[in-house]
């Protein structure tokens, strides 16, 4: 499960895990309509996996959500540490 | 998850949630820099730079069975949350054979969909039940 790390200096990150968009491969003459922006999630489909940085109990730990398969897992994002709600 | 960095998240849990939670947040406190997780998951606020109150509901073959997705001065409502991850895991048990109407909570009545059941619902399944 979430494996520690020691943090240096630098903030650390994560990101999505396994291929992302395509990077551009394609010459800069085709002409590419796709939107940028990442579609909504949609229900009954995986929940794209990803690795972050966490803080638990104590120490600094990376997580994978792949790692939970075989368990329920409630996701939450909020706007940010000390906003009132 | 948010974009604070993990050291901040230490802060944050260990002046203030841990005094509301006894023994501070039991679960991983996700670090986001730059919201490319919450970009992935359609929440991130790009104009903002903050993620929206996004709430993720994925069961254990990690397919995504619900989420919520809230602006940010109005905040979640835990009990709902908890009610609908124990209706999909009452459905998932049941291997869909069981189905929660609305208004469902644990021990009132669930549907089992079928032949017999079309246009009979309104016999097993009252408009108050949607609010008791």
């Amino acid at each position: 499960m979430p494996t520690e790390f020691k943090p240096g200096c630098a903030r650390p990150t994560g990101g999505p895990v396994g291929e992302g968009p395509a990077k551009n491969a394609a010459p800069k003459t085709t002409i590419q309509e796709k939107p940028r922006e990442a579609s909504m999630i949609k229900v009954g489909k995986k929940a794209p996996d990803f690795t972050a940085p966490a803080y638990l109990k104590g120490g600094f730990v990376s997580v994978q959500l792949s790692e939970y398969l075989g368990k329920w897992v409630v996701l939450c994002f909020y706007p940010g540490d000390f906003t009132f709600v | 998850m948010s974009i604070d960095s993990v050291f901040v998240h230490k802060m944050w849990n260990d002046h203030e949630l841990s005094k509301m939670v006894e023994g501070g947040v039991p679960y991983p406190m996700l670090s986001d820099a730059g919201g490319k997780v919450g970009t992935l998951y359609g929440i991130y606020d790009e104009d903002a730079g903050v993620e929206t109150r996004g709430r993720f509901i994925i069961d254990p073959d990690g397919v995504v069975q619900g989420y919520e997705v809230l602006t940010p001065p109005v905040g979640r409502n835990v009990a709902e949350s908890l009610r609908q991850i124990q209706a999909f895991q009452l459905v998932r048990q049941s291997k869909g054979t069981e189905a929660t109407p609305s208004g469902w909570k644990p021990g009132k009545t669930t549907l089992k969909p079928g032949p017999d059941l079309v246009g009979k619902v309104w016999e097993v399944w009252k408009t108050s039940m949607a609010f008791d």
